[in-house]
């Protein structure tokens, strides 16, 4: 139990020795911390079994005391997971898998080699890029609110408070009025990182002007863009600087109570989450008293069951207090009448994430990074056509052209680029011509993209943006809540109409009907799900309306992506007259004769199943 | 504390408002109609169907007025061409996945969708797609549920929770497969539904409405060979001249005998008379329990949506009901045996129906007990939307009909059965023969207006001296506050008798009653029942009979046919018993 300042302190020096490592310590001796991820995306290639194997094989080795196995939060390049990371060397072991053990063991931690086979590879060329600072990927990140994540021990305090947790709580609580905090915020100029980017301070501001008996502080941790997983990487990674960063709000606005509603689908951040929560509240940093000041916070878990909707924050507190997950109308905002009807303070995982650390390094140093009017860094997950996906953080005012080609390693294959998805199913798709568009909450919104959560995904020549459009509105109207006619209903039609377009059954009218109704959409809507549920379609009809076009007019898909509009066709000078096309056909619609190219795709027989481009072993059929 | 007033300027018009008034309400005090659908004042304030949009100068997004809080002063504009595309396209999208056989729909020129669509001009739907085709659920005797007409507004689930507190309805799925309906759609028969038909008067289009009886009526009157009787509850006097575009609140008494004597009915009585059998019975019933001080507080019964309410949520007061069947039933009864009797009638060849205001009484209706020897004490039960539906069929014009008396005999009735009709009606009339009972001697006139027991306020309390003793009565009605004076009994709380009536303001507020859904009557509120109400009060206040004790049909009926009330004969055709049902999670076992 942790009483005072001094208690902790004693913790965060002892455990600092535990970590000497990780952090950059002198060591007495050298000793290894061998950190896997155990983020979902790591656990899920068998992360898990990797962790287990080394730790037998330390003890098999006698090795314990030269090496700890330790599970850790994201390191954020998921796409080569299973990682491991052994410092103090920082080596960056990526794909590890059971057999790699082994090695690992003998060489590493015996013998101070580093395995070559599972060292990290530029895409480009081919070079070994061996520690993690070395790595390009990490070259222009800042990590902020991914701070801890990959350095410590989600599930050891001890290790939250080594790297100063739960200091930013002892310092507003014994240094700073309620008010002082809330300048704070403000001053970094931190604004909410679950999309629609509202500034925080604002929030705390509006929820601390508010009289009542009282008042609650949630967290938003109901992460629902398709492809997005920062949230969830915070609360596998750091689950104590968001319950500390609740902690610090409570005291700011006036509330003892908060609730984090997370989505049931996060198993691994739940269990987390409660562990978190239940040393915390062991140790006293939850609870009466808390660090003898006499300020008093509680945290409890609410579970969704992942309506995307319940991100919405008036659906989010509904579902909070077991109702429907439905958005009500705002006013009045849930800083004046959020749960219970009380005061309510609703703020996004990552935003909470940054501020222990605006707190403890302050606000001048937050508004030091980034744009004019959004400040801070972002995290991005990054998805689709692009070879480094997973995590990122960086500044604010970044470019679209670092991100995709610097951090994201570019585009697979010798694909081209085409466009790139930002917030979710509410963002809209960027072309090539704004790449070098520093991005910030300003910006996007200008080229008819928004933040939203920070998904990111790469689009190359091969997606049909359509499709892509359809994908997205298929999504939302399938998650609509159904209270509201434009987006029930609306949301429905606009899907109607994409479908009739990619079955090439669309008329020109359709795309204007396409624009008409989405503003209808984005006027009429009860919250922001059905306010900009039509951008994507509306941002893919702005730039890249020949697709649209050709779909309508040509009754065709140019990246033939859709399967109604496929037409096949043999490129003469690549065949080789195999007769493996011919052979796949199940409706005799290739034409053409063995070793006596080229084969023939007949258009009026071809049911444009695919079979022959899948089973021609050169690439001669082409697909368009 | 007095009221913040707050200014604004609505389309540059000035307007002092109470701080917190929304803008739909302080446009109307401008004389600015905003449309809307789902918005029902103090019942369904949610924002959700968006035709009531209006533009807000500084704010970004459009606003729902239903639910804007004016808390500053702000400037609206209501009628800009912004404001009248996005209205004009929710609607659309409405009908986009309407049943749009507007012509053959019981609500056709008495629907809300309809009239707000015609006022927006809205000519052709741009996008058009899947519409719903769920089967009708009719699989019960009172309402039917078209789900290819729900907008989706949830006036009916809010009605249900807010002011019943039953809780059938509920929001179910996502997107367009939204439906609002009992759990699992289940029919409405197969849930707890008290049939109270507060959700069909809610409802602005026809996807709630009750089962129609009209077609077995024009049968019986059309076969030659049936003696077809009606009666006519006391509320319908009140209430039927809304069909024809008279004020609320007119009353029609004359005028609804005549109309069904053309319809072809052999007789026409007042349920009102039976409404006096009934104090006589339940008078009795209140003075034997308060002398032997068992089962009280005693509970009016005549309300059939408040009965099953108990029946299913508070079983532990059906020994408290009394045991006295509703009016209409109790006439039922009388026709098919002291009237066959007296008139020389085959009772199998008597077609008996009741005009009521009320979709419960045709669930009474088709309750097993409700009958002896194989009659059903009454064949059909038609609200008075469907009686002025029959009268329109028949070419009636209603407005000039000349007055008619009601037969006898059963013609008579006293103030005190008009007054069964509006909340308070049933105890204050009890109240009067049970005085007179036991003091032999009737209520001085003038003091018997029992003004505190009148009103529309949900739930009121009294101490009445019988003379003998003081006690302690109390009304509710609409069953949420039904809950709240049973919970205060459960909590120790002591009454001698309660009158619950099912729905607000009593019959006069009857889930079978006129809707004011269409062109004349902007229907953002159900504040127009106390019209009906002081209706009824006039009748009674102008009646020559004033007491159902006095009343010489009912005192003939005893003498000539039942003998004493709560007399054998009495018990056998006048009283009823009842059955726990369970809560829904029982049913759906």
């Amino acid at each position: 139990m942790i009483t005072d300042i001094q208690a902790l302190k004693e913790i965060r020096e002892s455990a600092k020795k535990k970590i000497s490592a990780r952090i950059g310590m002198e060591q007495d001796e050298k000793r290894y911390d061998v950190l896997v991820c155990a983020g979902t995306g790591c656990v899920a290639s068998e992360g898990e079994k990797v962790r287990e194997k080394l730790a037998q094989a330390i003890k098999d080795g006698g090795l314990e005391h030269k090496a700890r196995i330790l599970r850790t939060g994201c390191f954020g390049f998921c796409k080569l997971g299973p990682l491991v990371v052994v410092y103090p060397d920082k080596t960056f072991y990526c794909q590890v898998g059971e057999q790699d053990v082994d090695k690992i063991v003998t060489q590493h931690l015996q013998n101070g080699q580093a395995v070559q086979e599972i060292l990290y590879r530029s895409p480009v060329d081919q070079e070994v890029q061996e520690t993690v600072d070395s790595i390009t990927f990490f070259d222009h990140q800042k990590r902020i609110a991914l701070q801890n994540c990959g350095v410590i021990d989600p599930e050891n305090i001890e290790e939250y408070i080594a790297v100063n947790g739960y200091f930013a709580l002892y310092k507003v609580l014994t240094e700073y009025t309620q008010e002082q905090v809330i300048d704070s915020i403000s001053g970094s100029g931190l604004r909410g990182r679950g999309g629609a980017g509202f500034p925080t301070g604002k929030k705390w501001r509006f929820t601390y002007e508010s009289l009542s008996d009282a008042k609650y502080i949630v967290c938003n941790a109901d992460e629902g863009d398709p492809g997005a997983f920062m949230d969830r990487s915070i609360l596998e990674g750091d689950p104590h600087t968001v319950i500390e960063a609740m902690a610090i709000a409570g005291y700011a606005v006036g509330s003892k109570q908060g609730y984090i509603y997370v989505r049931a689908e996060y198993p691994i951040a739940v269990d987390r989450l409660e562990v978190a929560i239940e040393d915390a509240r062991k140790q006293g940093l939850l609870g009466e008293n808390i660090l003898g000041t006499g300020f008093e916070f509680n945290v409890e878990l609410r579970l969704g069951a992942g309506a995307f909707v319940c991100g919405e924050e008036t659906a989010l507190l509904s579902s909070t207090v077991g109702k429907r997950g439905e958005p009500r109308p705002r006013p009045p905002f849930p800083a004046v009448s959020g749960l219970y009807e009380k005061p309510t303070l609703v703020n996004n995982v990552e935003t909470f994430a940054n501020v222990p650390k605006i707190i403890l390094n302050g606000a001048k140093w937050y508004a030091s990074l980034g744009t004019e009017k959004s400040k801070g860094t972002k995290v991005f997950a990054l998805a689709g056509q692009i070879n480094n996906t997973g995590l990122i953080e960086v500044p604010m005012g970044t470019t679209l052209r670092t991100i995709i080609y610097e951090i994201g390693g570019g585009i697979p294959g010798d694909k081209k680029f085409k466009a790139v998805q930002t917030g979710g199913p509410s963002g809209g798709c960027i072309p090539e011509q704004y790449l070098d568009t520093a991005i910030d909450y300003e910006s996007l919104n200008r080229i008819g993209s928004m933040m939203g959560s920070g998904g990111m995904i790469v689009m190359d020549e091969s997606n049909c943006m359509v499709d892509i459009a359809k994908f997205y509105v298929e999504f939302s109207q399938d998650e609509s809540c159904g209270k509201c006619t434009p987006c029930r209903i609306g949301t429905r039609r606009m899907l109607e109409i994409l479908r009739r377009v990619t079955d090439g059954e669309g008329e020109m009218e359709d795309l204007d009907e396409l624009v008409a109704l989405g503003d209808d959409i984005k006027e009429g809507s009860l919250c922001g799900l059905g306010q900009t549920a039509p951008n994507p379609v509306i941002s893919t009809l702005k730039y890249f309306r020949n697709e649209y076009i050709a779909h309508v007019k040509d009754k065709r898909c140019p990246a033939g992506a859709c399967e109604k509009l496929r037409r096949y066709r043999v490129i003469p000078e690549k065949c080789i007259a195999c007769g493996l096309c011919a052979k796949a056909c199940g409706v005799e619609a290739v034409a053409g004769e063995r070793k006596k190219p080229p084969y023939k795709i007949l258009d009026e027989k071809c049911i444009n199943c695919g079979a022959c481009f899948e089973k021609c072993p050169v690439g001669a059929v082409e697909r368009g | 504390m007095p009221e913040e007033i707050v200014k604004l300027t609505i389309d540059d018009l000035e307007v002092e408002v109470e701080k917190g008034t929304s803008i739909l309400e302080a446009a109307l005090r401008v004389g600015i109609e905003i449309p809307s659908l789902c918005y029902l004042k103090e019942i369904n304030e949610i924002g959700a169907c968006r035709v009531c949009v209006v533009e807000i100068e500084g704010v970004k997004a459009l606003q729902a007025s239903c639910v804007y809080p004016i808390t500053q002063p702000i400037q609206v504009y209501t009628n800009t061409e912004r404001v009248r595309k996005a209205r004009k396209r929710v609607v659309e999208l409405l009908l986009s996945e309407h049943d749009r056989e507007c012509t053959m729909c019981i609500r056709n020129l008495n629907c809300e969708l309809q009239n707000v669509a015609d006022n927006l001009g809205v000519r052709n739907l741009r996008a058009t797609g899947e519409s719903k085709r769920y089967p009708i659920q009719m699989d019960n005797p009172f309402i039917m549920r078209d789900y290819n007409k729900c907008i989706s507004c949830r006036r009916c689930q809010a009605i249900c929770d807010k002011i019943q507190e039953v809780h059938v309805y509920s929001a179910q799925r996502r997107g367009l497969d939204t439906v609002i309906a009992p759990a699992f759609m289940r029919d409405l028969g197969s849930t707890n539904c008290i049939t109270c038909g507060q959700c069909v008067i809610a409802c602005p289009t026809g996807s709630l409405v009750e089962r129609e009886a009209t077609e077995g009526v024009w049968a019986a009157l059309a076969d030659k060979d049936k003696y077809v009787v009606v009666q006519t509850a006391p509320s319908i006097q009140v209430t039927l001249g809304e069909m024809f575009g008279m004020e609320t609140g007119t009353i029609v008494t004359g005028k609804l005998v005549a109309a069904l004597r053309r319809l072809g009915f052999k007789r026409v009585f007042p349920t009102d008379l039976s409404a006096d059998l009934t104090i006589m019975e339940e008078a009795h019933e209140l003075i034997e329990r308060l002398q032997r001080q068992s089962n009280l507080p005693l509970l009016s019964s005549c309300c059939p949506a408040w009965v099953k309410f108990a029946e299913h949520f508070y079983p532990q007061f059906l020994e408290n009901l009394s045991s006295c069947k509703s009016p209409h039933e109790m006439f039922g009864a009388m026709i098919k045996t002291y009237y066959a009797e007296k008139e020389g009638l085959d009772p199998t060849k008597i077609v008996s129906v009741a005009v009521m205001p009320c979709t419960a009484k045709k669930y009474e209706a088709a309750r097993p007990e409700m009958g002896w020897d194989g009659y059903r004490d009454i064949d059909h039960v038609i609200t008075t939307r469907e009686l002025g539906r029959m009268i329109r069929q028949a070419g009636i014009h209603f407005r000039n009909l000349p007055d008619e008396p009601y037969d006898m005999p059963f013609g008579v009735s006293s103030g005190a059965g008009a007054i069964f009709g509006a909340t308070g009606g049933v105890i204050e009339a009890a109240i009067r023969s049970a005085y007179a009972i036991l003091n032999k001697k009737n209520w001085e006139m003038g003091l018997i207006d029992f003004e505190e027991l009148r009103g529309q306020s949900g739930l009121k309390e009294a101490k009445v001296d019988l003379g003998s003793q003081e006690i302690k009565v109390a009304i509710a009605h609409g069953t949420g506050n039904a809950r709240i004076i049973l919970d205060r009994i459960l909590n120790g709380a002591h009454y001698d008798y309660i009158e619950i009536m099912g729905c607000p303001g009593g019959c006069v507020g009857g889930g079978g009653q006129p809707i004011l859904g269409g062109r004349d009557h902007k229907r953002i509120s159900l504040d127009y029942r106390h019209n009906r109400a002081d209706a009824l009060y006039k009748i009674d206040m102008h009646s020559q009979l004033r007491q159902s004790h006095d009343n010489p049909d009912v005192k003939n009926l005893y003498e000539a046919f039942l003998g004493q009330p709560l007399g054998e004969k009495a018990k056998k055709l006048l009283h009823t018993t009842y059955t726990p049902r369970g809560s829904y999670f029982n049913l759906v076992q």
